[in-house]
């Protein structure tokens, strides 16, 4: 038994010492391989007499089973540096930059439109397109702005030749969904217009619109108040934003309002974006009158509706605090990855 | 149009400043743009006279002079050189200080005392001239403070009518207006007809009826034009913005201010026997007050006499028929235009004029006669002179009649979403002058002739709610109505196109779909653009026919701020004239230029080529579903590179092009390098298709590479089509892995390497099978192309 026990603590003493899993492992062979030693005591358990045999037996496999314990928990132990010592050498900075191509942005207009879109979309409304080039009838005269009208000129329009202009607005898109379905009728029409204007700091000759147009029975005055109240609110995130109706002209509306908001950048503290006046004048809109909603074959008694009209560049530069129109149309990369 | 605050609380005078009725009136739809102060601070400035002059002792531009204040007479050093002995002159006493801040204090100039300052207009904030002193009338009273003299403090309301509201384009419009906001009675000036004192008449006759109604006239002889306007008129008409002439102008410009109502005053010894209303004649000639001379169509109205036009009529006068300070007797003219007739024909001329902005908007029909007696009385004041009687050409079946208008009760609720009580909808209409009749279902209205522009319900609802104030009553909330909407669920939306742009890093960009012409033949030589009549330069006359020409632009515009790698797209119309018509297409287009990934450490390093751009258009292509439908084939195109280009077909039609920009436009441009672009139909990207299910075979795939040696111009599109048809569906994908030419390949072939993945749906592949087809494929390659195997 003296065998056993000096075996075993020459067996403990060289798990110990062993570096590495290879010299581990020729330890686990010198002392519990085939031709271990402590195989070999068992090999040599046939020269003990039948009584001795049980009790020395069990020695040595409790002996053996120690051992396998013993090697495991080293084993196990050094596998865990060894693959902390590889990955303390993988180690790399983490904090370069990834590869491959960045993203780049939508134009502020467009991140505008896409707003005005999904606000409008949420409560049902359809988006409609339509043709830059327009015809006289559908820009103006369905329009109830029949040639010579003043309110023409409230409008410098684009001529191609008498009959052709570039839309000074998108309501001939309006004009061409009521002349082509039933009411109801609920859309608003995005899309570039056109006024010869020289560009400054608050104008560009192209510019962009989004109008909207609601048409069923029992619409009124009051509901378009609601909706371009709660509009406006939703889309400057502002609940306690101030929204007032100011009478205005226009002729296909009537009763027609301006809509102005508090100023968003003084908070109606006066500024030199609201001129001093704590206003902001950011819609146009109106009751559809009988005469634009006759042209198109609508029944004037049965039904009514609103419309309205919005700068989107005029709501991009409010709402990104963007100070000159002109560089909407620069594209200049320093401007537009701003937007990114 | 601009509004003297004192004058019009002349007229009627609420109980609140200027600025709260500037408010009352932009939340009433008149709105008041500006409310300027009229001068400045003008305490301590009084009506002085000179009293004597002496040259200064020690400096030849300066006078001392002697100024009496009404009460004491005080030493005043001054350079104006148009001081003199006697007049009277604007005297700012110590202690004042003017409106640009100057404190007025003793002071010696070149050692002599001086205890004020003489003025000059603008010093006081009071007009524009400050070239020597303001010579004041000789009845100024000595010593009043200048301020009261002057009507003074003043403000000007800056209101900025739409173009239904004509009737307040005169103070008694305006006027009306307040009194009907605050409930207040309105009174003008009285006016009484004039006695005439001569029976001199004029003939006058109107052979444009319908154009011209109504046509009042006068003559006045023996004025004497040599007298001034009154400075209280002067001033009057500066603060509305009109430049005083002499006082026959002066007194109709007015009357046009006051009232509403253009009106012109001939000199009545250059016309010819009589007034002539009609049309103008092919080619007649006149020369305007402000001297141009226009040669007229025939449909246009003028004022004639029997030889000569004299003025175009509700627009400009003539010259020669024109007053001036020799005129001894006058024509006076009030008329009564129908809009239509005056409406464009200003602007067809290039002119806009106080007049012709009144007429093309509408005048009140009854307003002639007695502007002509308020005008007469004005001028005999004025200018003295002896008037004749009215003389009125009227044709009554063409002066408007304002039809009565059916107000029903329950379109108010239906219209504007609430209800108005009968009583207040009564009161509100009877403020604003119209009639009522009540009815069964509400009330029969008429308007009164100055409220011309209500015709109809709606305008009644819209003076009903304007009155009662739009902020007055209820917002409702909306439910839109409930739809189930179609959709196609094969549709592409835009903003997946242009999120997709955006991930493979194009920014997006907005140009003008306005162009040069000639950066427009650069990149479409071949179509003729449709053109601007009216541009507002020639860099932006014609409508793009490619989105191209503007991208490369903005790209040029940004290469040249040190950009070096630029990615643009743009989603937009381009207009083509074509033989069905314009077609306005919904184009996407792209421009690149610089390295292929940004220049930073982990990205290798290579410049852009053709096949970056075409991996980011097949990238599009594949949002759609069908990207295999798609092919592309060698083409030409007039701004490309004749061997880097491509068109993009899907089902035989051509939808886009892609390709090298021409070294030639390059250059011409001002850049440098490659720069590739790109131009597809968004149309047809928007339109994809359903998925649909195919089944997944059980059995294991085979993968085999084939290497082949070709001529270098086979395309490879035949190449993998050909591959495709011998080995049928078996054949699950194919790639190309390789191309290659250069050593160890003759100098005239390139090798292709494809990669090809075999599978069959019902059994495992057998070696010998596959063996079988890639023979057959490489013998086809063989007879087709000349293709061999590489070893």
């Amino acid at each position: 038994m003296n065998d056993l026990e000096g075996l075993v603590l020459q067996a403990r003493a060289a798990i110990d010492v062993a570096a590495d899993p290879a010299a581990l492992d020729s330890v686990r062979v010198d002392y519990l391989g085939k031709k271990g030693k402590i195989t070999a005591l068992l090999k040599g358990l046939g020269k003990l007499s039948a009584d001795q045999r049980p009790a020395a037996g069990a020695a040595i496999n409790t002996a053996k089973q120690s051992l396998q314990e013993q090697i495991a928990e080293h084993k196990s132990v050094l596998q865990s540096a060894v693959l902390a010592t590889r990955l303390a050498g993988e180690k790399i900075d983490v904090t370069l930059p990834g590869r491959g191509q960045s993203t780049a942005g939508l134009h502020p207009v467009t991140r505008t439109i896409e707003r005005i879109e999904s606000i409008f979309r949420n409560i049902g409304f359809d988006v409609a397109e339509g043709p830059e080039i327009e015809d006289d009838y559908h820009n103006f005269s369905a329009l109830n702005m029949p040639e010579h009208h003043p309110a023409r000129a409230m409008q410098d329009t684009f001529y191609i030749d008498s009959n052709t202009v570039l839309r000074t607005h998108t309501s001939p898109v309006q004009v061409r969904v009521m002349e082509a379905s039933e009411p109801p009728i609920c859309i608003i029409c995005p899309g570039r217009v056109y006024r010869s204007d020289s560009p400054d700091l608050t104008h560009t000759p192209m510019f962009h619109q989004v109008e909207g147009l609601l048409i069923d029975e029992g619409i009124s005055f009051a509901h378009l108040k609601g909706t371009i109240e709660s509009f406006l609110q939703v889309y400057f995130e502002n609940e306690e934003l101030v929204v007032r109706f100011r009478p205005s002209y226009f002729p296909f509306t009537e009763p027609s309002a301006e809509v102005d908001i508090g100023c968003v950048m003084c908070s109606g503290t006066g500024c030199r974006v609201c001129s001093h006046t704590g206003w902001l004048e950011v819609l146009g809109c109106g009751m559809v009158h009988p005469k634009v909603l006759e042209y198109s074959n609508i029944d004037s008694e049965r039904y009514s509706g609103f419309a309205f009209g919005m700068g989107a560049d005029r709501l991009a530069m409010l709402r990104y605090g963007i100070d000159d129109a002109r560089l909407l149309f620069d594209n200049d990369l320093k401007f537009l990855r701003q937007f990114a | 149009m601009k509004i003297s605050e004192r004058w019009l609380r002349e007229w009627v005078d609420p109980p609140v400043s200027a600025e709260a009725l500037a408010e009352q009136l932009t939340m009433a739809g008149l709105e008041v743009e500006a409310c300027h102060t009229v001068g400045g601070q003008l305490d301590g400035v009084v009506v002085g006279q000179i009293v004597s002059v002496e040259q200064h002792p020690n400096a030849n531009k300066l006078r001392v002079c002697q100024v009496s204040d009404g009460s004491d007479t005080l030493q005043v050093v001054c350079g104006a050189p148009n001081a003199r002995a006697g007049l009277k002159v604007p005297f700012a006493t110590v202690g004042a200080v003017l409106p640009g801040g100057t404190e007025i204090k003793t002071a010696k100039l070149r050692d002599v005392d001086s205890h004020g300052m003489l003025c000059a207009r603008a010093e006081l904030g009071l007009g524009e001239t400050s070239d020597g002193l303001w010579e004041l009338p000789q009845d100024a009273a000595l010593g009043q403070l200048l301020a009261g003299y002057f009507g003074l403090p003043d403000k000007v309301l800056d209101i900025d009518l739409t173009p239904n509201r004509s009737d307040c384009l005169g103070l008694a419009g305006v006027a009306r207006e307040v009194g009907v906001l605050n409930k207040l009675a309105v009174a003008g000036p009285a006016i009484q007809p004039v006695a005439p004192t001569i029976d001199d008449a004029f003939p006058v006759s109107v052979q444009a009826a319908a154009d011209c109604p109504r046509y009042v006239g006068r003559v006045l002889r023996n004025v004497d034009l040599s007298r001034a306007t009154p400075l209280w008129m002067q001033e009057r008409l500066r603060r509305a913005g009109v430049r005083s002439i002499d006082a026959a102008v002066d007194v109709t410009n007015y009357v046009m201010l006051e009232l509403g109502q253009p009106m012109h005053a001939f000199d009545l010894d250059r016309l010819d026997q009589g007034i002539v209303v009609r049309q103008a004649k092919h080619n007649e000639t006149l020369t305007l007050l402000d001297e141009q001379t226009l040669t007229l169509n025939d449909n246009c109205l003028l004022i004639a006499d029997h030889a000569k036009p004299l003025a175009l009529a509700g627009i400009m006068g003539g010259v020669d028929s024109g007053v001036s300070t020799t005129t001894q007797h006058l024509f006076l003219e009030a008329a009564f235009f129908s809009p239509l007739p005056i409406a464009g024909r200003a602007r067809a001329y290039g002119l806009h004029t106080e007049s012709s902005h009144r007429f093309e908007r509408g005048v009140d029909s009854q307003l002639q006669k007695l502007a002509i007696e308020r005008a007469t009385r004005l001028l005999l004041d004025i200018v003295g002179g002896e008037a004749g009687p009215l003389i009125e050409v009227v044709s009554a079946e063409h002066v408007p009649v304002a039809a009565p208008i059916e107000l029903r009760r329950a379109r108010i609720g239906k219209i504007l979403g609430f209800e108005l009580a009968d009583a207040e909808v009564e009161d509100i209409l009877q403020r604003l002058g119209l009639t009522l009749q009540s009815t069964a279902d509400g009330w029969r209205v008429i308007a009164p002739s100055f409220r011309f522009d209500l015709a109809i319900e709606a305008d009644l609802l819209e003076e009903l709610a304007r009155v009662y104030g739009y902020n007055n009553f209820p917002s409702r909330n909306l439910r839109a109505p409930q739809r189930f909407k179609r959709s196609a669920e094969s549709a592409l939306p835009v903003a997946d196109i242009k999120r997709q742009m955006l991930a493979r890093g194009y920014q997006e960009a907005i140009t003008y779909s306005f162009i040069d012409p000639g950066l427009q033949a650069q990149f479409d030589p071949a179509t003729k653009p449709v053109r601007l009549a009216n541009p507002i330069s020639s860099e932006m006359s014609v409508m793009r026919t490619s989105l191209l020409p503007g991208l490369v632009q903005a790209l040029a515009y940004n290469i040249a701020r040190q950009q070096q790698r630029v990615r643009l797209f743009e989603a937009g119309q381009r207009f083509v004239r074509s033989t069905e018509g314009l077609r306005q297409d919904n184009m996407l287009a792209g421009v690149s230029c610089g390295s292929r990934w940004a220049n930073e450490w982990a990205n290798e390093r290579a410049p852009l080529d053709f096949y970056d751009v075409k991996g980011d258009v097949e990238s599009l292509l594949s949002l759609t579903g069908q990207r295999q439908d798609y092919r592309f084939e060698a083409a030409e195109h007039p701004a490309l590179h004749p061997g880097q280009t491509a068109a993009l077909y899907l089902q035989g039609e051509q939808i886009g092009v892609i390709g090298a920009l021409h070294p030639r436009l390059v250059s011409e441009n001002d850049l440098s390098g490659e720069i590739y672009v790109f131009e597809i139909s968004l149309q047809a990207l928007l339109q994809g298709i359903l998925p649909s299910y195919g089944k997944i075979s059980k059995f294991p795939e085979v993968q085999r590479d084939l290497a082949i040696l070709v001529d270098k111009n086979v395309e490879s599109s035949i190449v993998s089509s050909d591959v495709r048809e011998i080995a049928g569906e078996q054949l699950t994908d194919m790639t190309i892995f390789d191309v290659y030419d250069g050593q160890g390949i003759a100098p005239s072939k390139k090798s292709l390497g494809l990669s090809l993945t075999l599978q069959n749906h019902s059994r495992t592949l057998a070696e010998q099978e596959v063996n079988k087809c890639l023979d057959k494929i490489v013998a086809s390659l063989e007879q087709k192309f000349g293709a061999t195997l590489r070893n």
